[in-house]
């Protein structure tokens, strides 16, 4: 990961915005009508930022248009991850929905196009 | 001596020579060993359930044959017990398929297997139901109901194999009491020794996706690298009496173990990770600490466990009326804005040619599709990055009736001459639902068991 790649305006508290998914890699799973999706930084030093910044209320934001109506979050520290549990956002679940993809298992990627604000020093 | 964990596939519809390399391994490493084959999900069941009913005859794993056929006798002669949830909606015919292949193949009196008790169908009135945490849905009425199924755990796969079971075949078990199964029986474990058991599960729940956890579904060209997708090692686990377990797959395969991949499996799946509830134990994954000890070698370390729960998970399968689905394809100049007109003429037509209880649902792949909700609200926020691109749009509905979806599809069939222009490769399908919930029985209310295969009964 070579964060001097990394260009776009620095914001008032010296910080530049970025993807997500440079910083961090997910999967999706699902029982029923119910996403988990995992979440990991590649460098356990951005840790604490994913915890600042990808929170309950953000993931609900991003998966409103889908009905989704609570994530609860679960902080795995010794994982340098954590595991994000979002409710009634399958649109009836892989037996149930008519979207292409009832599972779900895309959407880990649609988390991954959150964007996430990172010191200029990198960490 | 650790006890070693084969994975052979991870899914209905998995690469059904995957298993050849793991086996050979397994027996190039001499150790006691268990492959086991993990077919059936949400999706599979229910598709098990339908196909059932359209032919008696079938509704167990449809590949079933080729995924066995290139390594039972190798497994039967290397004393490597083979378990397996393809029995899926009809275990009897499973149990008579292995039964066959094993006569062709020269494994005459090979000894199979069966677990009972996952089949609730008949008594699920009578049963104390409750639903399941995340479910929303109310138990369908008698008509509609196809099948009830527990998710069965460990104890009758045990004893299957306790009667001398080569091959143990079951239908719904929880997918990870496959692999829990060979290690209480090898290790000894006690049914209340839940740091064991819960590791046990994990060895379980690691192996049971196939090669999720060996760098398949991980690639993300440019950030997560994967080499030699194309042929894949399938894992292979090893776990320890005192239930440490290592990650692993066969030497000169493809794929990788690292970390990464594991943290993804561990928690795929899995809601809250301090209380993740198998039929077995509850375990906790709160304090799980990930070495690499080598090259595609990880260790996975500090799973805790508790009492098991006193509840069951049980999914019920019942009519879900029919699905159609139905496409058609614009490219070059000015495509999108020709998708987008044949989506808005489909719409208006719909309203007034197909009945109001119709649920129906339109994208436009290419511009956006599966991220969507059923209303298309990306659809209309969406900027294109390409109005020239090459699009697709796509019809999905459905209804009790047949015809009704069929008049939904032959709408957008009628789009060739009545549409916008230059539309092409109309494709259209439809398939009978089985819609799923999932409720919680009483774990005293479950009587599971195992029998051989033409033993007592004749099937």
């Amino acid at each position: 990961m070579n964060e001097s790649a990394f260009s776009g305006p620095a914001d008032e508290a010296g910080r530049v915005s970025m993807p997500l998914h440079r910083l961090a890699h997910a999967r999706a799973g699902d029982k029923g009508d119910r996403l988990n999706l995992s979440l990991f930084a590649y460098d356990p030093r951005h840790y604490p930022l994913l915890l600042e910044q990808i929170t309950e209320p953000r993931v609900l934001a991003l998966f409103a248009h889908r009905g989704a109506s609570r994530v609860r979050r679960y902080p795995m520290p010794g994982l340098a991850g954590m595991n994000l549990v979002i409710d009634d956002v399958l649109q009836g679940g892989v037996n149930g929905a008519l979207n292409l993809d009832g599972h779900g298992k895309t959407l880990s990627f649609l988390l991954l196009e959150l964007t996430v604000a990172l010191p200029r020093d990198g960490h | 001596m650790s006890f070693l964990l084969g994975s052979g596939a991870g899914f209905s519809g998995d690469r059904t020579d995957a298993a050849s390399p793991v086996v050979a391994e397994l027996i190039r490493r001499g150790q006691p060993a268990a492959l086991i084959f993990e077919t059936l999900g949400e999706r599979t069941l229910a598709a098990a359930h339908r196909a059932m009913r359209e032919d008696p005859q079938a509704g167990f794993e449809p590949l079933l044959e080729e995924l066995l056929e290139p390594v039972l006798a190798d497994c039967q002669r290397h004393g490597i017990a083979i378990l397996g949830n393809f029995g899926a909606a009809n275990v009897a015919g499973a149990c008579r398929l292995v039964h066959d292949l094993a006569a062709r193949q020269g494994c005459g009196g090979l000894r199979i297997g069966r677990v009972h008790g996952d089949d609730v169908r008949c008594r699920l009135e009578s049963l104390d139901l409750e639903p399941w945490e995340a479910e929303t849905r109310a138990l369908p009425a008698g008509e509609a109901l196809i099948s009830a199924n527990v998710y069965l755990g460990a104890a009758p796969l045990v004893q299957a194999l306790d009667r001398g079971a080569e091959v143990v075949v079951t239908g719904r078990v929880a997918d990870p009491a496959l692999f829990l199964a060979p290690l209480v029986r090898h290790h000894g474990w006690a049914w209340d020794d839940w740091d064991r058991l819960a590791a046990g599960m994990m060895a379980g729940h690691l192996g049971e996706c196939g090669a999720q956890v060996s760098g398949g579904y991980f690639a993300d060209p440019g950030y997560k690298e994967v080499a030699e997708l194309a042929t894949l090692g399938y894992p292979i686990i090893e776990v320890e009496a005192d239930g440490r377990l290592v990650v692993t797959k066969p030497a000169g395969t493809g794929g990788c173990i690292d970390a990464r991949t594991v943290k993804e499996q561990l928690l795929y799946e899995v809601h809250d990770p301090g209380h993740y509830l198998t039929p077995d134990v509850v375990v906790d994954l709160s304090d799980v600490v990930i070495n690499e000890l080598g090259p595609d070698r990880v260790e996975v370390q500090g799973i805790r466990g508790k009492p098991a729960p006193a509840r069951l998970k049980t999914t019920v399968c019942y009519d879900g009326g029919w699905q159609g689905e139905a496409e058609i394809s614009y490219a070059g100049p000015n495509a999108l804005a020709r998708a987008r007109l044949a989506v808005a003429v489909l719409q208006e037509r719909l309203r007034f040619r197909a009945p109001a209880e119709l649920r129906t649902r339109l994208d436009i792949i290419g511009h956006t599709s599966v991220f969507d909700d059923d209303s298309g609200q990306l659809r209309r926020q969406c900027q294109p990055t390409d109005p020239a691109g090459d699009y697709r749009v796509r019809l999905a509905c459905e209804h009790a009736e047949r015809r009704w979806v069929e008049r939904a599809a032959q709408e957008l069939l009628a789009l060739y001459c009545a549409g916008p222009a230059g539309g092409g490769g109309v494709r259209r399908h439809f398939q009978r639902r089985v819609h799923t919930a999932s409720f919680l029985v009483r774990r005293d209310d479950v009587t599971a068991y195992a029998s051989l295969y033409g033993d007592a009964e004749h099937e």
